[in-house]
């Protein structure tokens, strides 16, 4: 019987690795066609890939991260802070997303400070 | 074998390429910050003075009003009125018996609590404001004192062996270090009614080795360099320019 469910267990990762393929391959094409956009300084266009691309993969952690610089740029502060703190969850080591996320920390709290009344 | 081992090194170049050029690339931004004031219904702004204390070496009053008339004049629409700034200690002693008059020194922010009620004078406020042509009114306090902390702080330093290597370690000292705290309280009156509109404070320190001699209007400015953009953004919008690293 347990030897059945390792089976199975094993033939349903099998069927559900090449979707999962699928699906970071088309929020990657997503990624890199935002970043291309970006660059020409079309942040909306940016802004749309983007969150297509986590629709398509939410465990996509350079796609939330890159979210996240887009909100920023326009002014949607606590949009960005919630897209830096998911990409952090799924990629707490990663320096490059950590030093974004401090960067943007430093605007944010001059933005909210929270001495003011 | 031969196959198999030009496919591994392959791959890994590829690994190796991708995290070299292809997995990142930097880009400038620019982050809108909202002014936290509307401060539409206002077309002059009158830095009228503030109450200070703390190092006798820096004109707290002097030095924050030049300063701030200087960057509104360059970093906001609002128009700038010259003028000298308020006598302010002497307008919170005025009418009031001798045990109640607040200190003319102040050292520290206790001092500067007694001064409190100067703020909250609408009348006398409201008066500057007809002098002036109903400006928006940007007051307070700020307090610039000297400090000393000593502490352990973790150097990194070379060290070599017997056989003449080089090595780095960690050797822990203990520092005596001295700088300055600045807290600055910046209250926006409102020119046409004497009433407060806002208030902000901050509270920004810097420290240096014990043997390095910095003046002290040169840590002011450092401060204040700190605490200015803060300060700006309360009345206009600011664009805060920077980079950050899109991923793959």
């Amino acid at each position: 019987m347990r030897t059945v469910s390792v089976v199975l267990a094993g033939l349903l990762a099998l069927a559900a690795s090449p979707a999962w393929a699928d699906a970071r391959e088309d929020a990657k094409k997503q990624v890199e066609f935002g970043i291309t956009v970006a660059q020409k300084g079309l942040w909306r266009e940016a802004i749309y890939r983007w969150e297509r691309a986590t629709q398509l993969d939410p465990t996509y952690a350079a796609a939330l991260n890159n979210l996240a610089i887009a909100y920023e740029h326009e002014g949607e502060l606590a949009k960005a802070r919630g897209a830096y703190e998911k990409a952090l969850e799924l990629e707490p080591d990663n320096a490059l997303i950590k030093q974004n996320y401090e960067l943007f920390r430093e605007i944010n709290d001059r933005a909210t400070r929270k001495d003011s009344q | 074998m031969t196959a198999r081992l030009a496919k591994i090194v392959s791959s890994l170049a590829a690994v190796a390429l991708s995290s070299a050029c292809g997995g990142y690339s930097e880009i400038s931004i620019e982050t809108p910050i909202r002014a936290t004031m509307d401060v539409s219904a206002f077309q002059r702004v009158f830095v009228a003075g503030f109450i200070s204390g703390g190092s006798e070496d820096v004109d707290g009053n002097l030095e924050t009003t030049r300063l701030l008339r200087s960057q509104l004049r360059t970093k906001s629409s609002l128009r700038v009125i010259d003028a000298d700034s308020l006598p302010l200690q002497d307008v919170a002693s005025e009418g009031r018996p001798a045990e109640q008059t607040p200190p003319a020194a102040v050292k520290d922010e206790k001092d500067l609590d007694a001064y409190s009620n100067l703020f909250a004078n609408v009348e006398y406020w409201k008066k500057i404001g007809e002098e002036y042509q109903q400006p928006l009114i940007v007051t307070g306090t700020v307090l610039f004192t000297p400090h000393q902390r000593n502490s352990i702080v973790q150097r990194e330093e070379e060290v070599y062996d017997s056989f003449g290597r080089r090595r780095v370690v960690p050797v822990r000292t203990y520092q005596e270090r001295k700088g300055f705290i600045l807290s600055p309280k910046f209250i926006f009156i409102d020119g046409r009614t004497g009433t407060v509109m806002h208030s902000t404070t901050a509270r920004e320190e810097i420290l240096y080795n014990a043997n390095q001699a910095t003046p002290a209007l040169s840590s002011y400015f450092e401060l204040m360099d700190r605490v200015i953009p803060s300060f700006l953004s309360t009345l206009s919008s600011q664009k805060i320019k920077g980079t950050r690293i899109l991923l793959q």
